[in-house]
Parts: C-alpha cells; sequence; structure tokens
C-alpha cells in the first residue's frame, strides 16, 4: 500500500517516454514509406514487380503510419503529459493508459502487416479492416476515460485551454470512427461498408475533412498552446482569443467535407454548404496562428537562438499557410482548376510536413530531454540542422507541387479551337516528371531531418535516465 | 441523398452538446480571471 500511495503522488510519465520515443520511431518508418512512393511515382519500375511493395497499397501504409503512428504517438504522449502537467495530477489509470499504448502499437503493427497485404475498406484515412477498427475503438476509448478521469480529478480549478482542445480531439475522433468505419463483416479480414455510393462518399469526407480538422488541426493546437507558451517562457499572447479560438473552430468546423466532392454527383447545394463554411474557416484558423505567433511578441529575439521555438513558431506560419490555401481551394472555380491535380497534395502536405510534423518535432524536442533527466537535448547544434533541413525540404516539395498541379490542371482544361483537347492525359504525366524528381529530393530532405532526429533522441535517451518527478503541492484552490 | 438524414441532425445534436459544455464553462466560472489563467502554467513546478 505504501508503494502506491507515493506512485500516486509522482506524474505517470512511463507511458508519456513510450509514445514521445515511438513517436520518432514512426516518424522514421512512416516518411521512408513516404520516399519510396514519391520515387516510385517517378520511376515506377521501383515497385520491382512486387505486389506488397505496389503504389497502391504502400500509400495507405504510409498515411496510415504517419498520420496515425506519428502524429497518434506525439497526441498520445502530449496530451498525456499537458494534462498531468496542467491539472496537477497523476493519470487517472495506469493499467488503461498502459493499454492505449500497446494496443496503439498493435494497431500500427497491425496496420503495417494488413495493408501490404492487400486488405482494406478502400476508405481514405480509415483503410483498416474491421476487427483492427474494433480495436481502435478499445483503444480510443481507454484514451477517453484516462483523458478525462484525470481532468475530473484535477487539482486545479480552471481547465487549460489545450485540454480543451485535447479533449474535443478526443471525443471527435470516436464520433468519426464510429460512423465512418461502420461496415458489414463478409469474413474475417473483409467487410462492406453500411453505406452505398454517394452516401458512402458524403460520409468518408465528412469523416476525412474532420479527421484533418479534429485529428490534426485540434489535437496539435492543444501541443502548441502549451508548448509554445513554456519553451517561450511567455503566457500565449491573448487567453482570452484563445477560447474564442477554440469554440469558434469546434463549432464550424464539421460541414467542410462536402468541399471534396465538388462536381461529383453530391447534390450541388451541399456542395456549395462545404465550400461556405471551409471559408469561414479561415476566421478561427487565423485568430489561432497569430494568437501563437505574437505570444514571441516583445522576444523575437528567441527564436534567433532557440532552434525548438522556430520549429514551433515556424509550424504556425505553416498553419496559416495551409488554412488560407485550403478555404481557397474550397472555392468551386478555383477547385475546378485544383481537383485530382498535383495541388491537392501540395496543399496536404504544406499542412502536414509544415504544421503537424514541425510542431510534433518542435514538442518532442522539448519532452524528451525532460523526460529522461536531462537538461536539453544530446545536440542542439543537430536540432538546428534538423530545423534547416526540414524546411527547406518543405519548401521544395510544396512549390514542386503546386507548380506541377496547376500545370496539369490548365494541360486538363486546355481546349483547340475544334472542341477537341489539347494534351492527352498521358502528356501532362510526362510533363509531371521533373516536378516528381524535386519532390523527391525535398522528401528526402524531410526523411533526413528525422533521421537526425532519431540518433539525437538515442542519444539523449541512452545518455540519461527515466526519472520520476513527484505532483507538487495544490498552487490552485480545487 | 438519405445520409444526409442521419449526418445534419447529427451536426446539430453535436452544436447542442457544444453549447452545452461553453454553458457549463461559463457557468462554473471557468472564464473568470482568463487573462490570469495563461501565465499559471509558467509558474508551475513540472519537476524539471
Amino acid at each position: 500500500m505504501a508503494f502506491s500511495n507515493q506512485s500516486a503522488t509522482q506524474y505517470n510519465d512511463t507511458v508519456v517516454r513510450q509514445f514521445a520515443v515511438m513517436t520518432v520511431v514512426w516518424g522514421v518508418v512512416g516518411m521512408l514509406v513516404g520516399v519510396v512512393i514519391a520515387a516510385q511515382l517517378t520511376w515506377p519500375e521501383l515497385n520491382l514487380g512486387i505486389p506488397w511493395l505496389s503504389y497502391g497499397r504502400l500509400r495507405p501504409l504510409h498515411t496510415n503510419a504517419v498520420i496515425f503512428a506519428f502524429g497518434g504517438c506525439a497526441l498520445f504522449a502530449s496530451a498525456y503529459y499537458v494534462v498531468q502537467r496542467t491539472c496537477q495530477v497523476r493519470l487517472f489509470s495506469d493499467t488503461l493508459a498502459a493499454f492505449t499504448f500497446w494496443g496503439w502499437q498493435l494497431v500500427i503493427v497491425a496496420a503495417a502487416i494488413s495493408l501490404p497485404l492487400g486488405y482494406t475498406q478502400g476508405k481514405e484515412y480509415a483503410e483498416l479492416e474491421w476487427p483492427i477498427d474494433i480495436l481502435i475503438t478499445l483503444v480510443w476509448v481507454s484514451y477517453a476515460i484516462v483523458f478525462f478521469g484525470t481532468l475530473g480529478t484535477r487539482k486545479v480549478r480552471h481547465i487549460y485551454v489545450a485540454n480543451w482542445f485535447f479533449g474535443a480531439f478526443i471525443l471527435a475522433v470516436a464520433l468519426l470512427h464510429l460512423v465512418n468505419s461502420a461496415a458489414v463483416p463478409a469474413s474475417w479480414m473483409k467487410s462492406y461498408s453500411a453505406y452505398a455510393g454517394v452516401q458512402d462518399a458524403m460520409v468518408q469526407w465528412w469523416y476525412g475533412h474532420n479527421a484533418v480538422g479534429f485529428f490534426l488541426t485540434a489535437g496539435f493546437l492543444g501541443m502548441m498552446y502549451y508548448f509554445i507558451p513554456k519553451q517561450a517562457g511567455r503566457p500565449v499572447y491573448s487567453y482570452r482569443l484563445s477560447i474564442v479560438h477554440f469554440w469558434a473552430l469546434i463549432f464550424t468546423y464539421m460541414w467542410a467535407g462536402p468541399h471534396h466532392l465538388h462536381y461529383s454527383a453530391l447534390p450541388d447545394w451541399t456542395q456549395s454548404v462545404g465550400m461556405v463554411f471551409s471559408l469561414i474557416l479561415l476566421a478561427p484558423s487565423w485568430g489561432g496562428m497569430i494568437n501563437g505567433i505574437m505570444t514571441l511578441s516583445g522576444a523575437w529575439h528567441k527564436l534567433r537562438d532557440d532552434p525548438i521555438l522556430r520549429f514551433l513558431i515556424v509550424s504556425l506560419s505553416f498553419y496559416g499557410m495551409s488554412t488560407f490555401e485550403g478555404p481557397m481551394m474550397s472555392i468551386k472555380t478555383v477547385n475546378a482548376l485544383s481537383h485530382y491535380t498535383d495541388w491537392t497534395i501540395g496543399h496536404v502536405h504544406s499542412g502536414a510536413l509544415g504544421w503537424v510534423g514541425l510542431v510534433s518535432m518542435g514538442s518532442m524536442y522539448y519532452l524528451i530531454p525532460r523526460l529522461f533527466g536531462q537538461k536539453q537535448m544530446y545536440s542542439v547544434k543537430a536540432i538546428e540542422l534538423h530545423f534547416w533541413i526540414a524546411t527547406i525540404g518543405i519548401v521544395i516539395y510544396i512549390a514542386a507541387m503546386w507548380i506541377a498541379g496547376v500545370m496539369q490542371g490548365l494541360m486538363w482544361r486546355g481546349i483547340n479551337p475544334d472542341g477537341t483537347l489539347t494534351y492527352t492525359f498521358v502528356e501532362s504525366v510526362k510533363a509531371t516528371y521533373p516536378f516528381y524528381v524535386v519532390r523527391l529530393l525535398g522528401g528526402l530532405l524531410y526523411f533526413g531531418g528525422m533521421l537526425l532526429m532519431l540518433w539525437n533522441t538515442w542519444k539523449t535517451v541512452t545518455g540519461g535516465r527515466a526519472v520520476s518527478v513527484t505532483v507538487p503541492g495544490i498552487v490552485a484552490p480545487a | 441523398m438519405d445520409i444526409l438524414y442521419l449526418l445534419i441532425p447529427l451536426s446539430v445534436v453535436l452544436v447542442f452538446l457544444i453549447l452545452a459544455g461553453l454553458w457549463w464553462a461559463v457557468d462554473s466560472g471557468q472564464f473568470e480571471d482568463i487573462e490570469e489563467e495563461g501565465a499559471r502554467i509558467l509558474r508551475q513546478d513540472d519537476g524539471e
């Protein structure tokens, strides 16, 4: 009993350490697969004639690995860390927290095996077959119990804004997963969606875009609202604005999805609703971005010599860029040009590499040394180098895809005076080749930065030791 | 587009749930002394 009493007075950082380290490991794996498929698009022979390595199977492996393995582990680690520190209480349940770690790793391994084998539900970002979907549900319910249980037993009366973002992310993803993954199993690894045709498409993109909004945005904004103030040593620019940001974002997010289905069988008015909601989203997104960046107001010099802060702040500028670009691309006339082109890939990666990737890396560079009893990472120079090669990689990547995308869009709509198409499709593919080479270069740089982070993490972890941190006395009336 | 009979009511229910959350937060005094809360996390001892 004495032991359990003592452990209740300490934070549960074991699960945070596990998720933080796996963030880096899965980051390397997911980005490596990304580099491989970028090379396959340039030189299709690189699938080596092996079905397991074909583009169609590796592409969902890449997206699942970077979003749910890399991003997911970063979200678990930071939500568990932030909720304990801001509530001044140990996690609600150690057993369930441990289950979320091992369960989530099992989901990832199952994805890494089943996707190359060709098992898929064929729904973007929700490819995993029904037995894995059930495991995801169990892990997610446990995550919610641990997170909200911890909030419920908090010793600080006020719920810090980051926790609102993490909470909304957890609840929304649970709902999205349950609705979109509804399927009728036909056998052990085969199922049919509960919806059909355009209904299925609507549910899929209701899920797909809200996954962007709640998994890739709200969750990482929780990270942003904690780690930027902590790393900068200054409170967020306007706490009031951060509250407005939260409520405005979650009230307006749910109906942006139909912009993925412009000019499809979806009713015209539904497409327009999606476009309008996407445009509205610009306001809360930019409010949040400005709030985060202005946290450095009066202390801009910190950017000069703190590479971690640079990761975090530059991530916000990519957040601002892609949340401007997104609403613009949702306008139907713009979408008529951009849809199905590589511009979309550029847009996604400016958000994924620039916003999600950089904010996660910055947060992990903050967390990892603290979790292993160190003052800072083994090599601060390596963080600096990582920052630069990652940023240059992103710029090369998205510039190549922008140009390729606009070029494809223009070629596809080119019409001769006699009404025939100016270009055949394969001509646009040929014209894209050099941009695919450049994109691969950008991806290689970004991947190289991640390898550097793996080495730096390895040195920091092996040079340190897992430390137990005591929950401080109550600082605010409960 | 039968699916909209599921998705639209779902969104309406969600908006009411979010409103309830906002109501609770305002009512229970979460937003009193609001600017002070941003600085609190910096004063907390994280055991570093």
